[in-house]
């Protein structure tokens, strides 16, 4: 984990340094002169050679110091902080909807196989995975915000305001957990200890929930921690489109400002949190399946 | 070598073999109805310019946001551009882009892959390590990385969305050929004097061909999702450009009075998406049905 972390930190690093455009010369002004600029580059440091900058960055950045936001001169810890818990908020609030709709809804359909809920809840995921997030969200806005006036059409304002963007950002996720979830259970139930559990007369709700379901749910699992790492990154698509003050929404606007060390921070964030739902996941596993066993 | 290979018996299984993938294929009528609509949008992407009822970018500012009529079958935007026509000149864009964006992601990806298989070792660890960084970012925040450095556009955004296709391509293509570097025909191809090139593109990459399809075909959809994505942040092909995800974000605006400015482009990348979707799915249960989950 930590020479992936190294890695990405190079990479994002670097990368943000090709960026054309000078951040100096848009925080000096248009009528700033030369001088001006050149005041703004060696107050910010970018007037030093590059792997300076990165040795600076990595030093201060495990000390967790970012720099400071070229756009509000706000430590970019506190920036961050400030957007993450919206973003912690829309996406656990995703990923909980994502999973208790899409393993609803994929038990029932391999519970009533090939039965009208089924064929129906099929074609609702297949156009799930395939409609665009933007898109669906701003039908929604269009259906329960302009028509109706249910829910508002953007910002954070109170838990109705998370609805239509963690709707938005789950639909998608929970399409692809149900046709995970169905054909898992399917496969499951054709498998010789469910034949034998009902041959010794266990009940079938109990068959259902502590032979099938605990086996189906293995693969499910790992499904939803990569759903999980999607989530995070449709967010960005998300939160822009419900002008959601969030990590992803942050992003969008870094990338218009170049601020650096926002942006560079950002990354890495968002590449630790893809790391950690990994780790967590393997853990989870484990724990689901005590056949795994880790040395 | 191939021919003398190929007489007799194993033509004829192999033939046998085909027949029956098609047969899987035709039996599913939602496959049929993916290759359909995939077929009808690549007509349109090729027809594009000559079929559009109007010039797509030519304005008539006494008909701005006109709702759907018998004139205008979409309506007409801010401009008082017929939307219809645009959506039919943007299939080059938004369908070119994923397109190529994933046949880019595919030959670098193959390349990568077979290369990995055939020279093991050192190379092979490293470039394992290297795909397993490029798959810790999520993949649309890759891309927003890529086109933020190379600046928006066309081309950007195909390099952007293709690079990070590339890492899942690499595994998809090292596995079987890995597992055909012991095969006896490899040894036998290495025994009479064939190159490292003819070997890997000639022996190896040939048993990778049905899950390469099937990829690509799937991952065709997420490209478009993606390219029309980016665009609808402002960093992939910019107005006036009639592509698909740029004309929902400048219809956005317009939501409350003429909701057909997002709706038509919105739909029409849904559908799009599906029929490579539908396809995929069809092409995978008949061509390789371990691979269905």
């Amino acid at each position: 984990m930590i020479p992936i972390l190294f890695g990405v930190s190079l990479g994002a690093f670097a990368f943000l340094h090709a960026i054309p455009g000078d951040p100096a010369r848009l925080l000096a002004g248009p009528d700033a002169t030369l001088e001006d600029v050149r005041a703004v580059q060696s107050r910010l440091g970018l007037d030093r050679p590059l792997f300076v900058q990165y040795a600076y960055f990595v030093r201060n950045a495990l000390g967790g110091d970012f720099g400071r936001s070229y756009r509000s001169g706000a430590p970019v810890r506190q920036v961050l902080g400030e957007h993450f818990g919206p973003t912690l908020e829309l996406s656990m609030a995703s990923i909980g909807l994502a999973v208790v709709t899409g393993m609803g809804i994929g038990t029932l359909q391999a519970v009533r196989r090939n039965s009208v809920p089924d064929y129906l809840s099929t074609v609702f995921s297949v156009a799930g995975i395939s409609t665009p997030a933007f898109f669906l969200g701003l039908l929604l806005i269009y259906v329960f915000s302009v028509d109706v006036h249910w829910f508002p059409t953007g910002g954070m304002s109170g838990l109705h305001s998370l609805v239509l963007p963690a709707v938005t950002l789950a639909a998608a996720s929970a399409a692809v957990i149900a046709r995970f979830t169905r054909s898992s259970l399917l496969e499951v139930v054709g498998e010789d200890f469910i034949r034998t559990a009902r041959a010794k007369g266990v009940a079938a709700r109990r068959v259902l929930m502590r032979h099938s379901l605990r086996n189906a749910l293995i693969p499910v699992v790992t499904l939803v921690g990569l759903e999980f790492g999607f989530l995070l990154g449709g967010a960005i698509v998300v939160e822009t489109v419900f002008s959601w003050p969030g990590l992803g929404w942050l992003l969008i606007q870094s990338i218009g400002f170049r601020d650096y060390p926002v942006l560079t921070a950002e990354i890495l964030l968002f590449s630790l949190q893809f790391l950690t739902i990994n780790l967590v996941v393997d853990v989870l596993y484990a724990a689901l399946d005590p056949r795994v066993v880790y040395a | 070598m191939r021919d003398v290979a190929l007489t007799g018996a194993p033509r004829k299984a192999r033939a046998v073999t085909a027949r029956r993938s098609w047969a899987r294929f035709f039996r599913r009528r939602t496959a049929v109805a993916g290759a359909i609509i995939t077929a009808t949008f690549l007509v349109i992407t090729v027809l594009g310019f000559w079929v559009t009822p109007y010039p797509p970018t030519a304005t008539d500012y006494s008909h701005t946001l006109a709702p759907p009529s018998l004139m205008h079958p979409a309506g007409t935007d801010d401009f008082g551009r017929d939307i219809l026509s645009r959506l039919i000149a943007g299939a080059r864009y938004s369908l070119g882009m994923g397109l190529s964006a994933v046949t880019l992601g595919a030959a670098l990806g193959s390349i990568w892959g077979v290369a990995c298989a055939f020279n093991g070792g050192f190379f092979d660890n490293i470039s394992m390590r290297v795909a397993d960084i490029l798959f810790a970012f999520p993949g649309i925040l890759l891309a927003i990385a890529i086109v933020a450095v190379l600046g928006p556009g066309l081309t950007n955004v195909v390099i952007a969305v293709g690079v990070f296709s590339v890492p899942s391509f690499a595994r998809l293509v090292r596995a079987p050929s890995l597992a055909a570097m012991g095969q006896e025909y490899v040894h036998a191809a290495r025994a009479i004097g064939a190159g490292g090139a003819r070997i890997m593109f000639r022996h190896l990459l040939p048993t990778a061909l049905p899950p390469i399809i099937v990829y690509f075909t799937l991952r065709i959809g997420t490209a478009i999702l993606t390219a029309s994505a980016l665009s609808f942040l402002g960093l992939g092909v910019q107005p006036p450009t009639p592509e698909w995800g740029a004309m929902l974000a400048s219809g956005r605006l317009f939501i409350n009075v003429s909701p057909q400015l997002v709706i038509a482009p919105g739909v029409t990348i849904s559908l799009a998406v599906l029929g490579f979707n539908l396809l995929g799915d069809g092409l995978r249960d008949a061509l390789d049905p371990r691979l269905r989950t």
